[in-house]
Formats: structure tokens, C-alpha cells, sequence
């Protein structure tokens, strides 16, 4: 075991000597089947529970009471809870729905796209980013539910079943394109991670001490038993869900982008919106990877797996990305100019300088200025600094999602219809109480299932090579 | 040992081994000894089993292929149903049957229709969930999951014999050979 080994200055060491180039390695040197296994499995099968991780989840559990208490009142007297009004008809709601879909999209991203890559890194990140995936797709479906103001009736107005009524949901609106888009997405994600985390029930289920651990595993893994036929059927159903997933992630915020561009407002109706969109989830995808890997590797002592390979592939995804974001502002403000007409002009001057300003240019001293830091290797190497340079992200992100949606809606074509917006408290107790949400299903997650995918962690480790020239 | 009777009270001989290579090994001589009711155990996928084992290739692709046609045609043809023949509606002037409009839900029904049937396909096709299954009644197996590699020769085999083939295994270099119960 080489747990103790400081890897962060190995990896510092070998990037130094500059005419190389050697990359630190995907997993530490000296693992074995039984070291990755046993430690992996450990962290479920332990029955300490580390004190950190009560005192992490009581936080997170006390914002998801918030979130209770919020939809109960929010359910009790109605979505005017809230600091919509009639120019910002959408506010909060649709920004926090596009903000938890983006972060949704890095998952699938690593799992699907990744593999089909064949980017061996993808292996020890894989598993936590797409439960990261599901939690945040969850959170990101209360908003739009819940801005429905009776959720129980909102099924005949989303889903289209046969009902006494005779109605069917208006299938040419982006709103219905999203609900397909995004339960599906749900669906396929939770099909992909359930897939990869059998092998790993199996695993559990023979090393469990206690009776319940064993027949829960037992019962979520199915039977599996590693047979050579099963495992041929596996690999290829992994690889046509990847094959499946990767335009299905990019499908899915393209759709999220047609809520908007599909309109004619000035500010959202733009071309394009689609791939800027996409970027920008997984830029803010690969920033809340980084928020929850760079805790989980240091207080879980993972960074045999999560080494500085993985660290400094995300962080040049999150540049690349970002990039591609901000040639996206870039573009927005290009076009309002070069179009020559008036309300887009006009649209990207309030931005600028109107009453919301000190947003926009926050967003952009995050999304355009800030990350250029992410060139610099001494920047990469600073693991402490990527946790805080990721949550600005995060925040730059959001505050993208704010622009868009409120700058565009508060002046829009007639100055006798204009408005301020701004939140009320019950605006920030529904969007910290779906990060309690969050934050507390990541905390069972990390408990209660593998969060490193181990079957997969085992193919990378040396001993796995089938030796050449076994034909005898 | 010799005697006969006891093949039937057993489901097969299982060897095991330390290593991916012993497996591959193991399998393609038992392949080429004729033993055609065998199976392999492991914590990985391993690609070189496949061909040590000449397992045919899956027809899963062609069911996830059926799936996604099928979610396409599916999700086209409720759009379809629903906008021009049970519940006409116009929208700023639009025809009832604007295609367009109807690609981003038929784009999004293949790919569920697809990924459903890779899911249920590939458990269907491999008869999980399985409740019972013999070769866990060796207590050695459990490390199946984590570090060793399992060749199992039932006893349906018709070249099985209960001592030739117990010699056989145990000539593949083994760490153990071990008998599983029904």
C-alpha cells in the first residue's frame, strides 16, 4: 500500500523537469486487486462512521429541512412566495433549474464521452460525478415542478397520457422538448451508474460482515457472479449506453438553450445559444467535480485514485470550456452590435451598465478573466486553490444563468412594461435548501455505496495485463 | 474418488487461480481438451476470455439497435396522434403536422428506447437476477469479487469425469481445486 506516499509532490516533482512532460500517473504505484478493493470497500463496510462526516451531513440535512419547509409554504400559499413579477415572469425557478442541469451534465460527460475516448483517467472520477449527475438533475427538476405552483397537476401538463380531459401537452414547445429531454436524461443516467455499480454490489456483497449488508448487496447485485459470457454482455451494454449517452448529454442542455432561443426576446434569441450553453455546463459540471473530489480525496485519504493526473485533466477541461463561454459572451455582445438593431443593442448596454451590471461584470472577471489563471502548472498544482477556484466558478456560473434570464426579461421591448426584480428570502431558502438536498444525498452516497467505481479501479492496476505470449 | 455415482451429487469442479493470465491459460486448454460446459470467473472483464473461451458475439446491438428505431417511431408517432389527429390545435399558423418541431422529442424517445433495451437486454440475456446460483457454495469464490480467477468445468460436460477432470484442472497450475455443490 502506498497510501502514505506525499503523491501531490511526486507529481510535482516529475511535471517539473519541463522537456518531459510526464504526467502523473491514474493510479498510484503498488496497487493491487486486494489493495484497491479492500480500501474502496472499506470506506462502505466500516462501522465508524467518521465524525466528519455527521457533522458534514447534519449542515447539509439542516438545508434540506429549509427545503421542506419552503415548498410546504411555498405549496400553502402559492409561487407569489417568491420575487417573480410580470416582466420576470422567470426568475429563480429557471435559473436554478439551468444551473443543477449544467452541473449535472460533467457525470455523464466522464462516463460516456470519456470512455468512448478510451481516457483511462475517466475510471477513479467516474462513479461519484454521475451520482453528482442524478442528485443534481433531481434538484434541478424541483424548480420547474414546484414554478407549476400544483405539481399534481402539472402530470397532464408535461406528460403526455390519456386522460379524461382529451388534452394532450403542446409537443411544439421547448417546455415539453425539456421534460423529455431531461427525464430522460435522468432515466439513462441512473440506467448507466446502476449498470456500473453491480459488479461493485458483488463485491460488497462478499466482503460484508454484517447479515443486512449482505442480502441488501446481495439483492442489488443481482446474482452477479463474474462470469466470462456475463461479462461480454456487460462490456458491450456499456459501451452502447456510452455510445447512447454522448448525444444524449449534448442534446439535453441544447434543449435547456431552446427554452430561450426558441423565443423572441432580445438576449435569448440567439444561434448560439445551443453549444454555448452546453460549454457552459461542463464547465460548471467539471467545477462541481472538483468542489466534491478535492474533499473526498483529502478526508477519505483517496489520493492513490484521485491523483494530480485527474486534478489537472479537469482543471484543462474546465479551461477549454470556460473558454468556449467566454468567446460565447463575446459573441452575444458582437452580434447586438453587428446586427444594428436597436433592442439587442440596447439589451447588451443594460447589461453593461444598467442596474444589474456589477453582475455582469462579476461573471465575466470569473468566466473569462479568472480562469486564464488555469494555464499556469503552479496553478494546477495547487490543490487547496482549485477548491476555491472551482466554487467561484460555480458562483460565475450562476451568475451567467441570472443575466440571461433577468437583464433579458426586466427590459424587454416596451419601456411602460419594464420592472426591477429581485429575490425574496423564500427565493434563497429554495435554492440553499436543493443544495442541502444535494450535498445530503452525496453525504449517503459516499456512505452507503462505493464511491469509486472498484471493478473498473481493479482494471487499471498492473496485475490485470494478461501476460503476452500465453498461447502455449 | 474413482467411483461414478457421486458426478450427479455435484454441479462441477471449480480451479482457481491467482492471476488473469493463469484464467486465460486454463481456459484455452480447457477449450482445446474439449470441454465445451465451462465457465470463467473473474473480478475484471477480460477480453483475452473471450476468444480462450470462442464465447460468440453478443446480439445485444441489434436489440438496443430495434430499441432506439422503435423509441424513435414510438415518440414521432404520439407527437403525430396527438398535435393533428386527437387534439388539433393552431399555433401561430403552424400545420398540425409541423415536423420540425416534432425532432427534439423523437431524438430524445430513441435514444430512452435504446438505452432501456441495452439495460433490460443485457440483464435479460445474461438471466440476471439470478437468486441462486451454484458456484457460490464454494466459500473460496467470495473472493471472485476481488482477487481470483475462477474456471468452473460442470459436471453436464460430457467429457466431465469426476477424477480425470479433477487431474486435468489441478495439471493448469491452480492455487486450489475445489468441488461445487448443486
Amino acid at each position: 500500500m502506498a497510501t502514505e506516499h506525499p503523491h501531490d509532490r511526486l507529481a510535482h516533482v516529475s511535471d517539473g523537469s519541463a522537456a518531459l512532460r510526464v504526467s502523473p500517473p491514474v493510479i498510484a504505484p503498488g496497487h493491487t486487486f486486494e489493495s484497491v478493493t479492500d480500501k474502496i470497500s472499506g470506506i462502505v463496510l466500516t462501522k465508524r462512521t467518521p465524525i466528519g462526516w455527521f457533522f458534514g451531513f447534519a449542515i447539509a440535512f439542516a438545508f434540506l429541512m429549509l427545503l421542506n419547509l419552503t415548498i410546504g409554504h411555498l405549496l400553502m400559499t402559492g409561487i407569489g412566495i417568491w420575487g417573480n413579477n410580470v416582466p420576470v415572469g422567470w426568475a429563480f425557478d429557471i435559473i436554478n433549474f439551468v444551473w443543477w442541469i449544467g452541473i449535472g451534465h460533467a457525470g455523464t460527460l466522464i462516463s460516456a464521452i470519456l470512455l468512448l475516448f478510451r481516457q483511462q483517467w475517466r475510471t477513479s472520477i467516474n462513479r461519484f460525478a454521475e451520482a453528482m449527475t442524478l442528485f443534481a438533475v433531481a434538484c434541478a427538476a424541483m424548480f420547474p415542478l414546484l414554478h407549476t405552483g400544483r405539481p399534481w397537476l402539472a402530470a397532464y401538463w408535461l406528460f403526455p397520457y390519456p386522460n379524461t380531459m382529451g388534452l394532450w401537452p403542446q409537443f411544439r414547445s421547448p417546455l415539453i422538448w425539456d421534460v423529455f429531454a431531461v427525464s430522460t436524461y435522468f432515466t439513462v443516467s441512473l440506467l448507466f451508474w446502476f449498470t456500473g455499480l453491480v459488479p461493485d454490489m458483488a463485491t460488497l456483497r462478499d466482503r460484508a460482515q454484517s447479515k443486512a449488508a449482505r442480502v441488501v448487496f446481495g439483492v442489488l447485485s443481482l446474482g452477479w457472479r463474474g462470469s466470462a459470457k456475463h461479462w461480454q454482455r456487460y462490456e458491450m451494454a456499456y459501451l452502447l449506453l456510452a455510445g447512447i449517452s454522448t448525444p444524449l448529454v449534448l442534446s439535453v442542455h441544447s434543449v435547456v438553450s431552446f427554452d430561450f432561443a426558441i423565443s423572441v426576446l432580445p438576449g435569448w434569441h440567439a444561434t448560439i445559444f445551443p453549444p454555448y450553453f452546453v460549454a457552459g455546463a461542463i464547465y460548471s459540471g467539471f467545477a462541481m467535480v472538483m468542489t466534491l473530489a478535492v474533499p473526498l480525496r483529502k478526508f477519505y485519504h483517496l489520493e492513490d485514485f484521485i491523483t494530480m493526473r485527474h486534478i489537472h485533466n479537469m482543471t484543462k477541461v474546465m479551461l477549454v470550456t470556460g473558454m468556449i463561454v467566454a468567446y460565447g459572451y463575446a459573441n452575444e455582445a458582437f452580434f447586438a452590435w453587428y446586427s444594428a438593431n436597436p433592442y439587442e443593442g440596447y439589451m447588451m448596454m443594460n447589461r453593461m451598465t444598467g442596474p444589474y451590471a456589477v453582475f455582469y461584470w462579476s461573471l465575466i472577471a470569473i468566466n473569462a478573466a479568472m480562469i486564464q489563471l488555469f494555464w499556469f502548472r503552479r496553478v494546477r498544482d495547487n490543490v487547496a486553490l482549485l477548491f476555491v477556484l472551482s466554487l467561484f466558478v460555480n458562483v460565475g456560473m450562476w451568475l451567467e444563468r441570472f443575466i440571461i434570464i433577468v437583464t433579458s426579461l426586466h427590459r424587454d421591448f416596451l419601456p411602460s412594461s419594464w420592472d426591477m426584480y429581485a429575490p425574496t428570502r423564500w427565493d434563497f431558502a429554495m435554492f440553499t435548501g436543493t443544495i442541502g438536498l444535494f450535498l445530503s444525498l452525496f453525504f449517503l452516497f459516499i456512505r452507503l455505496l462505493p464511491a469509486l467505481a472498484m471493478f473498473e479501479l481493479r482494471t487499471i492496476v498492473p496485475q490485470a495485463k494478461v501476460q503476452a505470449g500465453h498461447h502455449g | 474418488m474413482a467411483h461414478v455415482a457421486p458426478t450427479a451429487t455435484i454441479y462441477g469442479l471449480m480451479a482457481e487461480f491467482e492471476t488473469p493470465t493463469g484464467l486465460v491459460e486454463a481456459a484455452e486448454q480447457a477449450r482445446l481438451a474439449g470441454y465445451r460446459k465451462l465457465d470463467a470467473y473473474s473480478p475484471i472483464p477480460i477480453d483475452e476470455l473471450n476468444e480462450a473461451l470462442a464465447l460468440r458475439r453478443t446480439r445485444l446491438p441489434m436489440l438496443v439497435l430495434a430499441g432506439g428505431i422503435l423509441g424513435g417511431l414510438a415518440g414521432y408517432g404520439l407527437e403525430y396522434w396527438s398535435q393533428a389527429i386527437a387534439y388539433p390545435l393552431n399555433i401561430g399558423g403552424r400545420p398540425l403536422h409541423s415536423w420540425p418541431h416534432f425532432i427534439p422529442v423523437t431524438f430524445e424517445t430513441t435514444v430512452l428506447g435504446a438505452a432501456l433495451s441495452a439495460f433490460v437486454g443485457m440483464w435479460a440475456l445474461n438471466g440476471l437476477p439470478q437468486p441462486y446460483h451454484p458456484v457460490f457454495n464454494v466459500p473460496e469464490f467470495a473472493r471472485a469479487s476481488r482477487d481470483r480467477f475462477f474456471l468452473v468445468i460442470e459436471t453436464a460436460d460430457p467429457r466431465f469425469d469426476r477424477h480425470g477432470t479433477e487431474q486435468f484442472l489441478k495439471g493448469l497450475h491452480p492455487v486450489g481445486v475445489h468441488e461445487v455443490a448443486p
